[in-house]
């Protein structure tokens, strides 16, 4: 089975089918990481891009090491985004590219949307590897994947993310993700960084956290952006972390058996304490293991197989006309 | 003696209240006589009479089936001469007006140099001297647009000026809107604000809900906009100059405007053809094309915009004609500008709200001829004898496409792309001359 789509852009664009597919094919694919020769030929003669526009190297090393363990070749780029100022654009950037007939193209870039626009343009799969503040999919896939390898199944889970919701993209897609699969998201933070109209994705919303935790499944710490201090989003880190972060006192306040992830980099001593981090409950680096295994899943599923003949729209620029010819 | 000859149309002036059929001659540039159909008299040339059918070198245009209508004016566009004149100029910025069904536009002072003193007023007009269109340039309200000093608003006035306003920035600092608001009062030059409370919009990008915590854009809230217009609605009790809110977009606005409006304060405003038929989940594409400034509101806004359209709260449609270049609008969306054409897609989109009960007829014209008049202190707006004759054509009945690639603008930046309108400008007249005519199918 393959995915019938050109380009993943988003959870939301996913159905619940859909999802279901890649997570077991990316358990097929964790296997291939535990072999001693750990290369599968199946994308050989593929090319792969990853195109960052902002700095990570978690994520890139992830898609990277995908690309490779599947025999395909893959180019990093890293750009600053500087398409704001006049000069070549992200479209003529993509256009370059595509030039060059890459197979499949990872972006991430600060600004949401940017993959949609880049996967109008080429005739390449795009994968969104996280725009904006909007959606961050294999991150929400990989989180799905350790969920239900731990508690084996989604359907009823009470799964709690906290911390800066306004501008997270792993808390959006995790929120749609964990909700098309039946779970049920809660999300908690000060409202200073909670989004307006964010009950609409499906989730609940929460300011206390000891109350959003009590009979939690999974708690999802998010990483806090220290610079938002200044942007006046909380008053000091010493209070936000005595109201939002996770140490041992307040995680009993949970239920014994609740499992805690985080997407990574973590502020240790801010948003979660280290013995929180490093203790039993923490799938922490196992969502790392899983995130490669969801990587190479994407690549087989969106690049395995003959290139297919998708209909999709293309954001041409329009064409003036010459020939107007009823002017007065 | 030029002449023409407009017969058997639908005559409809909200000024005069007017509605009825009337023929039109227009002599030397003006309106010389309106009769019901062969009813001219020699002297006003009727039909059979000098300036009539039968007249030597007269033209004429049959309307039969027809609205004719005093020439539309638009209270808020941008013409980007001098300096942008890649996104627009003078001449295909009027070439559109005139298409539009628009024979009056006043062009705001965001240019390069800014229209802050009276040689770029006196080039601007200069430029527009054989325009299809009638081009009144608003100056500015701060020198450079900068907020800090008031322009010579006396020079500004001379040179041609109709108002000011700093639009695409508001007057941030209060105290030197109230200035202008007073200093104004002297020439009686309306101040148009572009009410924006910048410290509350942020980094937004969108109207901020649920739609912007979806897609991921910083979300701009209606409260940047209402306590704005609060703001400026106290500054004009308190100095009694006009104010003109510009391209109003908010249910808050609407509702701040009509009381003060009860209150007998000097207030006018404006809404645009897109935040009446637009809202936010339009967004949902990323498609730069519908990113604006003031943001596409939600439903609810859109209803008390076109409420207060209709019960005269909102006194004018302007277009808030904003034309980009590819280079502007086919980027991340973070960075795109702000702004969508509009002048040639206005008529079209307000005749579909008449046509869908939202508003009537001549509420409608009425919006888009004698309010913006009487808003900026124009004479012009109303078909009368001795007026000037600007005069536009419409076929209620003539459906047509949105093709950005018919544009006479240079700008092909609309958000109503492939849009299926009924009603359009056939023949705009300015001074008595035909400067636009719509090709038959």
């Amino acid at each position: 089975m393959k995915l019938e789509k050109k380009d993943l852009l988003g959870i939301e664009e996913l159905t619940k089918e859909e999802i279901e597919l890649i997570l077991s094919t990316a358990e097929s694919f964790k296997e291939v990481s535990e072999r001693d020769i750990k290369k599968v030929p199946t994308l050989r003669g593929k090319t792969v891009i990853n195109l960052f526009y902002e700095p990570s190297t978690r994520t890139r090393t992830s898609f990277e090491i995908a690309a490779k363990r599947m025999s395909a070749d893959a180019i990093n780029i890293s750009v600053a985004a500087s398409s704001v100022k006049k000069g070549e654009t992200l479209k003529d950037t993509a256009l370059n590219l595509e030039a060059m007939r890459p197979d499949c193209i990872v972006i991430r870039h600060p600004v949401a949307g940017t993959p949609a626009m880049l996967a109008g343009y080429l005739d390449s799969a795009v994968i969104n590897a996280g725009d904006g503040a909007h959606e961050h999919p294999s991150q929400a896939l990989l989180d799905i994947l350790t969920v239900r390898e731990k508690l084996g199944r989604i359907e009823g889970v009470k799964l709690v993310i906290a911390g800066d919701i306004l501008h997270s993209r792993v808390a959006r897609s995790n929120i749609i993700g964990f909700t098309k699969l039946g779970a049920e998201v809660r999300v908690c933070s000060p409202p200073t960084m909670m989004p307006p109209g964010i009950e609409a994705l499906g989730c609940k919303a929460f300011t206390d956290m000891d109350e959003a935790i009590k009979d939690a499944d999974v708690i999802m710490m998010l990483r806090i952006q220290l610079e938002r201090q200044k942007s006046a989003f909380f008053p000091s880190v010493r209070e936000y972390s005595r109201l939002y972060g996770l140490n041992a006192t307040r995680l009993k306040k949970a239920p014994k058996d609740v499992i805690i992830l985080h997407p990574g980099p973590m502020n240790r001593g801010v948003e979660i304490s280290p013995e929180v981090a490093d203790g039993p409950w923490s799938l922490i680096l196992d969502q790392v293991t899983n995130g490669l295994a969801v990587r190479m899943a994407l690549f087989y599923l969106l690049l395995g197989g003959p290139k297919p003949n998708y209909p999709r729209e293309r954001r041409k620029p329009d064409r003036v006309s010459f020939d107007e010819g009823d002017a007065a | 003696m030029k002449k023409l000859f407009i017969k058997n149309g639908r005559l409809l002036d909200p000024a005069t209240g007017i509605d009825g059929k009337f023929d039109i001659v227009i002599m030397d540039g003006r309106i010389a006589s309106m009769t019901p159909p062969g009813k001219g008299g020699k002297d006003t040339g009727g039909e059979g009479g000098e300036g009539g059918e039968g007249g030597k070198g007269s033209e004429v245009i049959d309307a039969k089936g027809l609205l004719v209508v005093p020439g539309l004016i638009d209270l808020h566009t941008h013409l980007r001469e001098p300096g942008f004149e890649y996104k627009e100029t003078i001449e295909s910025g009027t070439a559109a007006a005139a298409a539009g069904g628009f024979t009056t536009v006043l062009c705001m002072a965001n240019t390069e140099p800014v229209n802050d003193n009276g040689s770029v007023t006196r080039l601007i007009i200069r430029k527009a001297a054989d325009a299809p269109a009638r081009v009144l340039p608003v100056g500015a309200v701060s020198q450079g647009l900068r907020g800090k000093v008031l322009t010579e608003m006396a020079e500004l006035k001379e040179a041609g000026c109709a108002a000011v306003s700093d639009d695409g920035m508001p007057v941030t600092d209060g105290g030197l809107m109230r200035r202008a608001l007073e200093y104004s009062t002297i020439f009686d030059l309306p101040v148009i604000s572009h009410a924006e409370e910048l410290s509350i919009a942020g980094e937004g990008v969108m109207n901020e809900g649920e739609v912007s915590t979806r897609l991921g854009l910083k979300g701009i809230p209606n409260a940047s906009e209402d306590s704005m217009v609060a703001r400026d609605i106290a500054l004009a009790e308190l100095t009694g100059g006009r104010l003109h809110v510009a391209h109003v977009s908010t249910r808050g606005a609407v509702e701040l405007i009509r009381a003060a409006k009860k209150r007998g304060v000097a207030v006018t405003a404006e809404a645009t053809p897109h935040h009446l038929t637009l809202d936010h989940g339009a967004l949902k594409g990323y498609d730069t094309n519908f990113k604006m400034s003031p943001p596409l509101r939600v439903p609810e806004d859109v209803e008390a915009l076109r409420k207060g359209v209709a019960d005269g709260t909102i006194d004018c449609i302007a277009t808030d004609h904003a034309p980009h270049s590819s280079v502007e609008k086919d980027v991340e969306f973070d960075a795109a500008a702000n702004g969508v054409v509009g002048l040639e897609t206005a008529l079209g989109l307000v005749l579909k709200l008449v046509d869908g009960g939202v508003l009537e007829l001549a509420t409608a014209i009425r919006a888009m001829t004698s309010n913006p008049a009487r808003a900026m202190g124009l004479d012009a707006g109303s078909l009368k004898v001795g007026s000037p004759a600007d005069v536009t054509i419409v076929d209620l009945g003539l459906k047509w496409t949105v093709e950005p690639s018919k544009f006479r603008s240079k700008g092909k930046n609309t958000p109503f792309t492939g849009w299926k309108l009924k009603g359009a400008a056939v023949k705009t007249i300015l001074n008595g001359k035909v400067v636009y005519s719509r090709a038959k199918k």
